[in-house]
C-alpha cells in the first residue's frame, strides 16, 4: 500500500441480506476510484459473487460469523479483499462452465464471472483464519480518482444489521 | 428490490414479465416456483420478458438454465425476450446466448412457438 492509496474497510454479519450492502459500498468505492458505469457494474458483480461464496459456501450461512471487506483505491487500480471464516476452497477444482458438458449446469459460474470481470483474482486459504479472496481491477486511463488520491483515509466499522 | 413477475396468456404462450433482481435467495426461489407452477398447469410454452430485470447473478443464470431444461424435458419451450445489455453480456460471456432462443419482438417471439424448431 502506498501513501497515495485510500482504504475502506467494513465487517458485515454473514447474512445474504448484506450482499446488497456490500454492493452499495462497492458502487460508491468504484465511482470514487473513477471507473465508468459498465466497469462499476462488473466490479459490483465480482463483489456480489464473492460475498455469496463467503456467506453461503465459506461461512455456511451462519449469521454468527462475519465477512470482512477491504477496498484499496490506488492511482491506477482498485484492490478488493474479502475474507470469510470458512475452511477454504481451491478455485482450480471448479469445472470450466464453458465446457460443452458443463454448459447447462445450474451452478459453478460465480468464480468464472469474477475472473471475467476482474484483472486479477487470487484465493488464499489460511488455516484457522478463513479464506481471503483478492481481486484487482485496473483503471484503464490511469489517474482518475475523484478525491485526488493523495490523502490516506481509513474507515473501519462493524455492521450487525 | 426483489423479483416481481406478472403472468399473461397470449394464445398458447405464457408470457412472464419479470422485474427486479434474479439472485440467490428470494429471486431464484420465486422464479423456480413460478416455472413449476406453470408446468403443473400444463403451460409449457413460456416466454420470459426480462426487460425490467435490474440484476441477475450466477445463481440467477443457473435458475434460467434450470427453467430451460425443466420446460424442455416436459416437451415445452422456454424463450427469452427483451434482454437488457447487462443480461445480454452475461449470457454472451457464459456462452448461453446460443443456448437460449432470444427475441426482442414480443409478437415474433410468440409466433415462434408455433414454428417447428430447426
Amino acid at each position: 500500500m502506498t501513501p497515495e492509496s485510500s482504504v475502506v474497510e467494513v465487517t458485515l454479519e454473514s447474512d445474504l441480506k448484506n450482499v446488497e450492502v456490500a454492493e452499495e459500498i462497492t458502487r460508491r468505492v468504484a465511482v470514487t476510484a473513477g471507473f465508468d458505469e459498465d466497469e462499476q457494474h462488473r466490479i459490483e458483480m465480482a463483489v456480489h459473487e464473492s460475498m455469496i461464496n463467503a456467506i453461503w459456501h465459506g461461512n455456511k450461512n451462519d449469521s454468527s460469523k462475519t465477512v470482512w471487506l477491504q477496498f484499496q483505491i490506488h492511482r491506477d487500480r482498485l484492490e478488493i479483499r474479502i475474507r470469510d471464516q470458512g475452511i477454504g476452497f481451491n478455485p482450480n477444482s471448479i469445472p470450466d462452465p464453458l465446457e460443452s458438458d458443463n454448459l447447462l449446469n445450474v451452478s459453478g459460474r460465480g468464480i468464472f464471472l469474477i475472473r471475467a470481470f476482474m484483472d486479477e483474482f487470487r484465493v488464499e486459504n489460511t488455516s484457522g483464519a478463513g479464506t481471503e479472496v483478492t481481486m484487482v481491477k485496473r483503471l484503464s486511463s490511469g489517474i482518475q480518482t475523484k478525491q485526488g488520491g493523495t490523502d490516506r483515509e481509513h474507515e473501519s466499522h462493524n455492521s450487525t444489521s | 428490490m426483489s423479483m416481481k413477475a406478472t403472468i399473461r396468456q397470449v394464445d398458447s404462450v405464457t408470457v412472464v414479465d419479470v422485474s427486479g433482481r434474479i439472485t440467490l435467495g428470494e429471486g431464484c426461489t420465486q422464479l423456480r416456483e413460478l416455472i413449476r407452477d406453470q408446468l403443473s398447469k400444463g403451460n409449457k410454452n413460456i416466454l420470459l420478458n426480462l426487460a425490467d430485470v435490474t440484476y441477475i447473478d450466477s445463481s440467477g443464470i443457473g435458475e434460467l438454465v434450470s427453467a430451460y431444461t425443466g420446460v424442455s424435458k416436459q416437451g415445452g419451450g422456454l424463450k427469452l425476450l427483451n434482454l437488457t445489455k447487462k443480461v445480454h453480456d452475461l449470457l454472451q460471456i457464459t456462452k448461453l446466448y446460443t443456448v437460449f432462443d432470444v427475441h426482442d419482438d414480443e409478437v415474433k417471439a410468440i409466433s415462434s412457438f408455433s414454428k417447428p424448431t430447426t
